[in-house]
């Protein structure tokens, strides 16, 4: 029965000196962007968790692909394989909100498989939230301030005319 | 005893004003057809609203000034330094109606930066900022980049003498063609070819990046007009880091080095004279400031072992070094990585990089080649006095389109614009310190200001004090003007306050 404690503790202790490592090298709470470019020594080739919305074009180069994540402070450009993308309705413009979502990867200060970009290579994406479009509704004031400007203008081209006469 | 300006002056000044502000009026339709074809209401009527007030400016002033009388220098230099003013007040107006700028003084902050093709901004959510804006946003780089003042000669001007005066005043000294309305226009002939060409092979670029095609050649056309018109803005917050690309950084590469050439070297180019390239003192002082800086910044990065594959080195330090050069601005690192990753030695060589600029009568700003070319050779002139016997007759010939003697007249000039610019640095970098930034930090920011390049370390957003703005805002038009219109504005404000 002892020998039962002895090999569970011996357990234990390898789990949790495991739980240790991980925990040194991989940061489990979203980190912001400003954190990680302020930090780049710090996080190198760390894993880290990263979240924000997908901005832009989502670009596949074969079976990979890049996209570029805002978190609201900055966007980095996180490299995944193109099946993970799959996932992504929305990107940021204009036109739309991006769909929000959770990288887990490894980040790199200057990544040596992208000639030195500070990037992400993301193993697990997740969907947080998912995006919209964004209704280009009309702004009233605006139409109205507008219009008002043309009258001015035609008023002042009238006026010119007779001075010109 | 200072004269007081005359009634006819402001007259002559208001009324040429008025024309480049209509011109300017004219310009802002462009962004309104970008809106209409993609279908964006409001950026629309932000635009509507700018063109009328514009317009409003424009045709009071060319109408109660009225006049048929011609420009004289003084007056030619005040419109200019004026209509650049006047293009940074009104070309922010769209800006900041669409609300992606805190502050009225934030969107003029970055119209400076625009027309004067620096490349700064402070611009908020970048990434969502419609079509209409984006394209104005570059678009009045490549309108100041091209000279604001060109515009109107080329569209409003039948060949005044007072043509060339305000050609002058925008830091053009030299003539391509004789005529100036002929010079004007062959320099928009020049980038729009260009034009066309440089989209074309970018959004080819950023098509086979994976980009959408509609996004690829319209970034293809922004970049193209930060790149040729050496600005740096882009239309992504990532800036040129966006495209992961390596071929897109080569094309832009490419591009900023065409900006930075001389249109005079154009000019010859097109006409079949290639060797020009390889004789002419701007080409060839470029390329040794180019490779001695890059040479500074190598070695302080390889000391850090910040990038230690060539290619890396290619990508972020011989890139961020050209960009700064050339007086781009774009950036293929973070702002913050300047200081937290970049040792004193490789951001003193990209300082001294940006300080020298490209080449005269081109879309850069800074002390420029011609200037730098004429000092060294007038130091080596001096040398040769010294070392050579007393007897000796020393004259030094310098190759510029046609090989010429070196004249004290010329050394003067070179060394007084040297001289106004590092006093302008120095400026922008004591007011940078007064508000409590390191020194080499607002050193790099001024003079990325002044001499219109744009790359920043990070000081440069919404919460700096409104007094540096204002400093950068000043820095960069005085930069881009190179002192003499601004210097006779100056003197013409003093003169109506204490002339008789």
């Amino acid at each position: 029965m002892s020998k039962l404690y002895a090999s569970g503790f011996r357990l234990l202790l390898v789990a949790c000196s495991l739980w240790l490592v991980a925990c040194s090298s991989c940061f489990a709470q979203p980190i912001s962007s400003t954190e990680l470019i302020n930090n780049t020594k710090q996080y190198d080739d760390k894993a880290v968790v990263y979240k924000g919305e997908v901005i832009g074009d989502v670009m596949r180069r074969g079976n990979y692909a890049w996209i570029n994540v805002n978190d609201g402070e900055n966007a980095i450009g996180i490299w995944l394989p193109a099946n993970l993308t799959k996932e992504i309705a929305y990107t940021g413009s204009y036109r739309s909100i991006g769909d929000e979502i959770e990288i887990t990867g490894v980040f790199h200060r200057a990544c040596p498989e992208h000639a030195g970009d500070l990037d992400i290579h993301a193993q697990v994406m997740r969907k947080i939230d998912s995006g919209r479009l964004i209704q280009d509704k009309l702004n009233t004031s605006k139409r109205n301030q507008a219009i008002v400007l043309l009258g001015i203008l035609a008023l002042v081209w009238i006026l010119t005319l007779f001075k010109h006469k | 005893m200072v004269l007081k300006p005359r009634l006819q002056d402001l007259k002559i000044i208001g009324f040429y004003l008025g024309k480049i502000i209509l011109g300017l009026a004219f310009t802002m339709l462009i962004p309104i057809l970008i809106g209409r074809l993609f279908g964006e209401v409001n950026p629309i009527l932000d635009f509507s609203i700018s063109v009328t007030v514009t317009l409003i400016f424009g045709l009071v002033l060319t109408k109660l000034c009225f006049t048929d009388k011609d420009l004289n220098w003084m007056q030619g230099m005040i419109v200019v330094s004026l209509s650049w003013l006047a293009a940074m007040l009104f070309g922010a107006i769209p800006l900041y109606l669409s609300g992606h700028w805190k502050s009225y003084l934030d969107a003029c902050f970055d119209a400076m930066s625009g027309f004067a093709t620096t490349g700064l901004t402070l611009v908020q959510g970048l990434d969502h900022l419609s079509y209409a804006h984006n394209l104005w946003r570059h678009l009045i780089m490549f309108i100041g980049g091209q000279g604001i003042v060109i515009i109107a000669i080329s569209l409003f001007v039948r060949g005044f003498a007072g043509a060339f005066k305000m050609y002058v005043g925008e830091a053009r000294d030299e003539r391509i063609l004789p005529n100036v309305v002929h010079t004007a226009r062959f320099i928009w002939m020049v980038s729009i070819t260009y034009l066309v060409l440089g989209t074309l092979a970018l959004g080819t670029v950023a098509l086979f990046c994976g980009m959408r095609p509609q996004n690829a050649f319209f970034h293809g056309a922004c970049i193209f007009m930060a790149a040729f018109d050496t600005g740096g803005f882009a239309p992504q917050s990532q800036n040129i880091l966006y495209y992961h690309s390596l071929f897109f950084e080569i094309v832009t590469i490419a591009i900023m080095v065409l900006g930075a050439i001389n249109f005079k070297l154009h000019y010859h180019i097109w006409m079949g004279n290639r060797r020009e390239i390889l004789k002419n003192i701007e080409t060839v002082a470029l390329f040794v400031s180019a490779m001695i800086t890059f040479g500074i910044v190598a070695v302080g990065l390889t000391q850090i072992g910040a990038y230690p594959k060539a290619l890396m080195l290619f990508r972020k330090g011989f890139y961020q070094l050209i960009s700064g050069h050339t007086g781009t601005g774009f950036m293929t690192i973070y702002a913050a990585q300047f200081i937290n990753e970049w040792n004193h030695l490789a951001l003193v060589g990209i300082i001294c990089a940006m300080a020298l600029g490209g080449a005269v009568c081109s879309t850069t700003g800074a002390i420029k080649m011609l200037r730098v070319g004429i000092i060294f050779k007038a130091l080596k002139e001096d040398l040769k006095r010294i070392m050579l016997s007393e007897r000796a007759i020393v004259a030094e010939k310098f190759h510029h389109i046609k090989t010429v003697f070196l004249e004290d007249k010329q050394v003067k000039s070179a060394l007084l614009i040297t001289l106004a610019y590092l006093v302008l640095y120095g400026l922008g970098s004591i007011v940078g310190m007064f508000f409590g930034y390191p020194f080499l930090d607002s050193l790099f920011e001024s003079t990325s200001a002044a001499a219109n390049v744009g790359l920043s370390c990070g000081i440069t957003n919404t919460s700096m004090p409104a007094a540096l703005k204002l400093t950068y805002i000043f820095q960069m038009w005085a930069g881009r003007l190179e002192f003499m219109s601004v210097f006779t504005l100056i003197g013409f404000l003093v003169a109506a306050i204490r002339g008789k």
